[in-house]
């Protein structure tokens, strides 16, 4: 049972990571009153462009590393950029974010598959970043494998939970989000460009999906393939509502989320093949439904112009 | 300028058409593919055989009852990303219905449809419920239901619907074969004197109708126009005494009923067995197709052309030997929502319609002075 | 520029359009140091437009603001604060889930980040960490200094209309103002919490010249020293207000003698329409809006409803159009109990209204004026037969309402939402009048239109009044609540405090009723 539960847990952890860090992102995207459903068109560029570079370069060792370092730089990049296309659409022109996200999802998705297909084709891995085994720690009993022998990008995605909270909530950038996500009248009273911010906000919550992308792909799988996120940037946009917009219940969710994704492994690896896998693959989807149920309305915490398009000009 | 408006329309399409050929060309150039030629073999191609145009045919008969559908939801205030969900549920109560009728053709038929219809609209039904009932998000939990039907439908085509003939071996998991009375016939099976190309099965014509139907009930009846009020604005409507949630759950299930029939469609008139990824990934296309035919059941039925239509063409791109891979299709859709839904707003803006209308009566006068 | 040193303000041919508008058309205006300045003018006058030029956030098609004799461009309300100009808007711009500080402080961070010649460094600390303490002892300094009471740890959504006003005012000082712009800052006070903002803006009218946005003649003379009226537009007037009288202000502002009309009748009311009794009905934030509220409305009677706004106002026209639950308690309409029913079916039991927000509550702005006048009567005939609707009775419906309530549209297929805020308030009331209603709730009917539509829509509540049905109007406005109504029936805190007759109701005494005072 102990064996179990240590397997389900590093299993968990390592999954936990891109949601984490596509989460955090869009965390920031939606306290400053933007609505990022595109997170998994992002996501999937993210991953083409971050093995891109690793794959076409190549290199060992000390090389190996620099270039996987801006393999997924360049994946933080493209992912910003692709947000400031959505910004574009629906801050410039005010779409209806929704409906925009799933074209930025359809557009992302079939354009690193395409273009996967073209540089890179076939299944076709690279060698990617490997976890690292923290010297002693690694070698305590139970812990040392689920906590101290990560890939360097899980410790990056779980230090990233403090470091976005600091950015909302101590730095004046944080609260200029904050404001324009709640009433970005009164942010605009006091001077503050309200559609400027949503763009950083932007770009930056979608550099850290296309960094949750490059994650897959060049730390956990190895490899891309059409599927590789997976619908991970729409659970990743459900988090955010299970963890009220704030970096710490994100985390939680994300944890318990890619926990009942690993159970799923666990159960097959430990081999009880006659149970209907599929039904543990759709728990952690029934799980967000339920979860949504009850996180309901309340008001005066999320941002509460949510997915509304700001213009000065344009009142009542 | 008293025709500016027409100016600025006009203005404001031709732009969004060249910007999206002007970005799908540059994404092509940098595929390694001939420009030109890809266009062709995308707009042109599919033209140029009956088979071909049947195969646009048979494309655009799904895209159009689901985007109809869509149509529905969007038009009452949802927007319905749910339809990959909807349409499994649908054919799969259609198939596990079919598979054990022995009702002769005339009656199995109907009844076939009817239980996608049902299958569909009761998954549709759940997100609305949800939304009216709890206000979750129907953009998630639409998504949401999709996997979980994804999976749910994977496991039955895997033990309990799985063909024998597959059982054990490595083949992708599929059920037996309908028997040819359950089909949608061909057209050139139903008239025989018609050309061997004339292939597309009359699922089409299901199609126009429900098209048809949905309009008049939109638009001709009381019960749709407290849909569409609802949709326009949820508080007047509650305001005028009308039950916005009832409707909001309603419109979901015509919107899920839509799906799940073209779900069925599919299987009787395609692939006439369940097998994976028969959906064809038109529950995301038809929200496309539904944007593009301005919302509206009847333009749906061009745009649902248009679209079959470059679907149809980007799948015969490596046919013709042109290196792009038929992704294609997905990032020219996503490029066509994107731009669609920008110029929409541009066009409903009084402020940029005003400032375009002075800068151009400035630009004019100008160049009158001089 | 130092924001110390205001000494003149001066705008001149400020011209503003917006699509169909001329909001602003060539005003020129100063004011000296020291002085308080009356902007005056009927709703959609340009006040709040050309304000909102002079704070950066709209930019002028046209003119020029000059400041101390220099040219300014002002690109956003950042320049605006710092030469040391300030604005509390009508609807206070506050963001209700941050503190007082955070509020404060999300303006000051921003006036900081455009001090561009401090050293690199400390820009950068600055921009690392948010310094709260600092922001929190400059808040505490400025309300000592001009007694102005506010908690700097409070949120805003719990602070009430007067306290976020106070806010208003600390925040707008703590960015260094020292040209203070008021829009209609007594529009949410009662009489006695207006008399005090009036003592303390003239107090601070010692250090500050001041611009304040009015309609209230009693204020303006109370406070001003200069006058400037606008209408449609335009300016049509400047003076010192001790040189003229309210009543010349007025008819400036109308720009022709109005007479709203007034009940006189003698008519004695008929039996009871609309009984409340023991109402409980909860507000948004879970407490209870009405506590215990009984009130009795009779055929062909207006009773208006005075009070402050979110004294219960809003909680009692939704409890009783069947949009709000109803915890306990009797609505009777006509004898019939609607305590439980939706609104579809308190509709059908006679139930008209006139929402607060017209354009959103009132019509359903994208569909078509014919289609909003048949809202509520759409599935039945005429309007519909054997489940299809009826075009041609939806036309002819449509048409001949145009024409009794004068609706001026280029026609009935255009957009509801389209049209100005009177010719809205028009289809509404065409709606509501048309379908026979027993009762009638009409909540502000008047607040943002012009004279012409607001005579126009009196008389028709009036005329409606006579033919027996029973009216309550709710409404902030007591003049509006005088002229109208038989009897004045106050609310504070969810109970009605006292209900007198036409002839005991004057101004100051709903004023004090209001403020809570039960007997005078």
């Amino acid at each position: 049972m102990l064996d179990f539960i240590v397997l389900f847990l590093t299993v968990g952890i390592p999954l936990s990571s891109a949601l984490l860090l596509a989460s955090l992102g869009e965390t920031v995207n939606q306290r400053s009153g933007v609505f990022n459903l595109g997170c998994e068109g992002v996501m999937s560029m993210g991953a083409f462009v971050g093995m891109l570079i690793p794959f076409m370069v190549g290199g060992a060792g000390k090389v190996a590393w620099v270039v996987n370092l801006a393999g997924l730089l360049a994946a933080a990049l493209v992912g910003a950029l692709l947000g400031l296309l959505f910004g574009v659409v629906v801050i410039k022109f005010g779409a209806p974010q929704g409906i925009a996200g799933i074209g930025l999802q359809l557009f992302g998705t079939g354009l690193a598959g395409s273009l996967y297909r073209h540089f890179i084709g076939g299944a076709q891995g690279v060698a990617g970043i490997d976890a690292i085994r923290i010297p002693i720690l690694s070698d305590l009993p139970m812990v040392g494998k689920m906590l101290f022998s990560c890939n360097p990008m899980v410790y990056f995605a779980f230090l990233m939970v403090p470091a976005v909270h600091y950015l909302l909530f101590k730095t004046p950038w944080g609260l200029r989000v904050r404001a324009c996500g709640t009433m970005p009248r009164a942010a605009d009273s006091m001077g503050i460009d309200v559609s400027r911010t949503r763009y950083q906000a932007l770009a930056f919550g979608s550099a850290m999906a296309g960094l949750a992308g490059a994650y897959l792909s060049v730390c956990y799988a190895k490899i891309f393939t059409d599927t590789l996120v997976g619908g991970r940037g729409f659970i990743a946009v459900a988090l955010v509502y299970f963890g009220r917009w704030s970096p710490l219940g994100v985390m939680g969710g994300a944890l318990l989320f890619s926990l009942a994704q690993a159970l799923q492994l666990a159960v097959q690896a430990y081999g009880f093949t006659t149970f209907p896998y599929e039904f543990l693959v759709m728990l952690p989807y029934v799980l967000v439904i339920v979860v949504l149920i009850f996180v309901g309305k309340s008001k005066h915490v999320g941002p509460a112009m949510l997915g509304k398009p700001f213009n000065r000009e344009m009142r009542t | 300028m008293k025709h500016f408006k027409l100016v600025y329309t006009a203005g404001v399409i031709l732009l969004s058409v060249l910007l999206t050929l002007g970005i799908a060309s540059l994404i092509l150039a940098v595929l390694g593919a001939d420009v030109l030629k890809t266009f062709w073999v995308i707009f042109c191609y599919p033209f140029t055989t009956l088979k071909n145009l049947s195969g646009v045919i048979n494309i655009m008969t799904p895209l159009t009852i689901v985007g109809v559908g869509i149509c529905v939801a969007y038009r009452s205030g949802i927007v319905n990303i749910g339809g990959e969900g909807q349409m499994i549920m649908g054919l799969l109560l259609a198939i596990v219905f079919a598979l054990n009728t022995e009702l002769p053709r005339a009656l199995a038929l109907p009844a076939i449809l009817f239980f996608g219809v049902l299958g569909g609209a009761c998954w549709g039904a759940l997100p609305g419920l949800l939304k009216a009932r709890f206000g979750v998000s129907e953009l998630l939990s639409t998504v949401m239901f999709n996997y979980i039907a994804a999976q749910f439908y994977s496991y039955c085509l895997r033990v309990p619907l799985l063909d024998p003939a597959v059982a054990g071996g490595s083949g992708d998991p599929q059920t037996v074969k309908l028997s040819t009375s359950e089909w949608l016939s061909r057209i050139n099976e139903v008239f025989p004197s018609l050309d061997k190309g004339m292939r597309f099965h009359t699922g089409i014509f299901i199609a126009l109708l429900i098209a048809l139907l949905v309009y008049l009930f939109m638009w001709k009846t009381p019960v749709g126009f407290k849909m569409r009020a609802a949709g326009a604005s949820d508080r007047a409507a509650r305001y005028g005494g009308i039950s916005v949630s009832r409707y909001m759950v309603l419109a979901m299930m015509i919107s899920g009923a839509c799906c799940g029939l073209a779900g069925t469609v599919e299987i009787l008139g395609v692939h006439h067995r369940g097998l994976g990824n028969c959906t064809g990934g038109y529950g995301f296309s038809g929200i496309v197709v539904a944007l593009f035919g301005g919302l509206h059941p009847l333009g749906v039925i061009p745009a649902a052309f248009f679209f079959a239509l470059i679907s149809y063409g980007c799948s015969a791109l490596q046919i013709n030997k042109i290196p792009v891979p038929s992704n294609m299709i997905d990032v020219l859709q996503g490029l066509v929502i994107l731009v669609i839904v920008a110029a929409k707003l541009v066009l409903a803006n009084p402020y940029l319609m005003d400032r375009a209308q002075r800068r151009l009566c400035a630009l004019l006068g100008r160049k009158e002075a001089a | 520029m130092t924001p110390n040193a205001i000494t003149s303000l001066r705008i001149e041919h400020i011209t503003k359009r917006f699509p169909g508008v001329l909001a602003c058309s060539d005003i020129s205006l100063s004011v000296g140091k020291g002085e308080v300045l009356a902007l005056v003018g009927e709703n959609g006058a340009g006040k709040t437009t050309l304000m909102n030029i002079l704070m950066g956030l709209y930019t002028p098609d046209e003119g020029k603001i000059y400041i101390n004799n220099q040219e300014v461009v002002f690109k956003s309300p950042s320049d605006a604060f710092a030469c040391g100009i300030g604005m509390v808007h009508q609807q206070y711009m506050l963001v209700p889930n941050l503190t007082v500080t955070e509020n404060i402080a999300l303006g000051m961070a921003q006036l900081q980040d455009g001090a561009k010649q401090d050293p690199f460094l400390t820009r950068a600390k600055r921009a690392a960490k948010l310094d709260l303490a600092a922001v929190r002892r400059h808040i505490v300094a400025i309300s000592e200094h001009y007694g102005l009471a506010v908690d700097p740890d409070a949120y805003i959504w719990q602070l009430s209309v007067g306290e976020q006003q106070r806010v208003e005012l600390v925040k707008t000082l703590c960015f260094g103002a020292k040209f203070l712009i008021l829009d209609e800052p007594t529009s949410a006070l009662t009489p006695q919490e207006t008399d005090e903002l009036i003592a303390l803006l003239r107090r601070m009218s010692a250090e500050l010249s001041i611009i304040f946005i009015s309609h209230k003649l009693a204020e303006v003379k109370a406070l001003s020293s200069k006058v400037a009226i606008l209408r449609g537009g335009r300016l049509v007037f400047r003076g010192n207000t001790a040189d003229h009288s309210s009543a010349d202000i007025a008819a400036l502002m109308t720009g022709h003698e109005v007479y709203l009309p007034v009940n006189q009748s003698k008519r004695e009311p008929g039996k009871p329409m609309l009984e409340v009794r023991d109402l409980f009905v909860r507000g948004d934030r879970g407490n209870m809006a009405l506590n215990k509220l009984n009130l009795t409305v009779r055929a062909g009677e207006i009773v208006g409803l005075a009070g402050v706004s979110g004294n219960g106002q809003r909680e009692l026209a939704e409890a009783l159009t069947g949009l709000r639950m109803i915890e306990s308690g009797e609505v009777l309409l006509d004898g019939v109990n609607l305590a439980g029913k939706t609104p579809r079916q308190i509709i059908a039991q006679g139930m008209g209204y006139v929402p607060e927000e017209r354009n959103i509550e009132g019509i359903v702005p994208t569909m078509s004026i014919r289609e909003n006048l048949v809202l509520k009567d759409i599935g039945k005939p005429p309007f519909s037969h054997a489940g299809l609707i009826s075009n041609k009775k939806i036309d002819q419906n449509a048409d001949a309402l145009r024409e009794k309530f004068d609706i001026r549209c280029s026609g009935v297929n255009v957009a509801a939402g389209s049209l100005s805020g009177g010719n809205i308030q028009k289809v509404i009331l065409a709606r509501e009048i048309s379908r026979n209603p027993k009762f009638l709730i009409a909540v502000y009917p008047i607040r943002g239109l012009d004279m012409g539509a607001a005579e126009f829509i009196h008389k028709q509540l009036l005329a409606l009044r006579d033919q027996g049905v029973g009216i309550l109007l709710i409404s902030e406005e007591l003049e509006e609540i005088i002229n109208l109504s038989d009897r004045i029936a106050v609310i504070f805190k969810g109970q009605i405090q006292r209900t007198l007759g036409r002839g005991e109701a004057t101004q100051r005494k709903l004023g004090m009723m209001m403020a809570g005072v039960k007997e005078i």
